[in-house]
């Protein structure tokens, strides 16, 4: 039962990914082209409204469901990491036209060879594991 | 049901989206779709050979019943809240992919030319697949978030890191689509 709420949100998000044609390949390649307002507008308004609602939980001091101060897990400080590491994904990302929610979601919309994505994502991942003490973070 | 069925505008699903990382947070999680990535790695076993796998993969179900979820919310948006699909993207785009050879762009979430099994069985085709979903995969458990963990999560909450590894996403973006997709195509 504790998890029903996690899949429901889930059928949510896929629905509002969907509906926003978020998941679409041609909008990724539009948005890396600017040549159309749409993804900048999803995101723009995602992370504003984002913004007003985590800095009203600061002021009202809201509690999340287990009673403790809501909050959002902080980042490690770093910055090799994090642009080297953003622009490896920026390149499979415009590549592949998915990231990492949309290539699930795709598979429900009957895009079965979304799963070749999968995997192969599943497979970078693992190789990060296995090289990350040589890497630069 | 009208409004239902097209496609919805982005000042629509912008907020819907923050609301879904707000509400993730108030079930005391976060928003981070790359990370189930990495707890099905863990769940296969990779932690017996990989210490950055070593971990309790349970402690993130919530997180694989959120993918489960996408998964069934794809199914119901795509073929039960959508009239058939026809993206408006800009004419200047359609004409830019009808000169790379991606003819019929919007009618479909993901090109044929690169997605369905005719390509998928081509050199070209399986490359493109794998390559994509490995540099996903690698670079954003490299940059430890993606979009929904730096672009969404990490921006609403003001974190410089995110907003560097948003500028990486870019930079990469940019570079696939302007200087390698011409050679690629």
């Amino acid at each position: 039962m504790k998890y029903l709420k996690f899949f429901t949100i889930g059928i949510f998000f896929g629905i509002v990914l969907v509906k926003s044609e978020a998941v679409s390949w041609y909008r990724i390649y539009e948005m890396f082209r600017f040549e159309s307002f749409h993804m900048y507008g999803i995101i723009g308004t995602a992370v504003v409204t984002g913004i007003i609602l985590l800095l009203l939980t600061k002021q009202l001091k809201l509690k999340n469901i287990e009673g403790s101060q809501m909050r959002v897990p902080l980042k490690e400080k770093g910055f090799l990491r994090y642009i080297i590491g953003g622009s490896i994904f920026g390149l499979g990302w415009a590549l592949s036209g998915a990231c990492p929610g949309p290539m699930y979601i795709l598979v429900g919309t009957g895009e079965f060879s979304v799963l070749i994505v999968i995997l192969a994502a599943l497979f970078g991942t693992y190789m990060y594991g296995v090289l990350k003490d040589k890497l630069p973070h | 049901m009208e409004i239902i069925l097209q496609p919805w505008p982005w000042y629509v699903s912008g907020p819907l989206i923050a609301i879904i990382m707000f509400l993730l947070v108030y079930f005391g999680k976060t928003f981070g779709m790359s990370s189930n990535l990495k707890t099905i790695c863990a769940a296969g076993g990779a932690g017996k050979n990989v210490p950055f796998f070593d971990f309790d993969w349970r402690e993130h179900k919530w997180n694989l019943l959120v993918v489960l979820g996408a998964v069934l919310g794809g199914f119901i948006a795509h073929f039960f809240l959508s009239e058939p699909t026809n993206i408006e993207l800009n004419p200047d785009t359609i004409e830019n992919l009808n000169q790379l050879g991606f003819k019929n762009a919007g009618k479909s979430l993901l090109p044929p030319e690169i997605y369905s099994w005719n390509s998928v069985f081509s050199i070209q085709g399986i490359l493109i697949l794998l390559f994509g979903g490995f540099l996903v995969g690698f670079g954003t458990r490299y940059a430890n978030g993606c979009t929904s963990g730096h672009a969404i999560t990490g921006l609403s909450s003001l974190q410089l890191p995110s907003l560097i590894a948003v500028i990486g996403f870019f930079v990469g973006g940019l570079v696939m689509i302007h200087l390698i997709f011409p050679i690629i195509f």
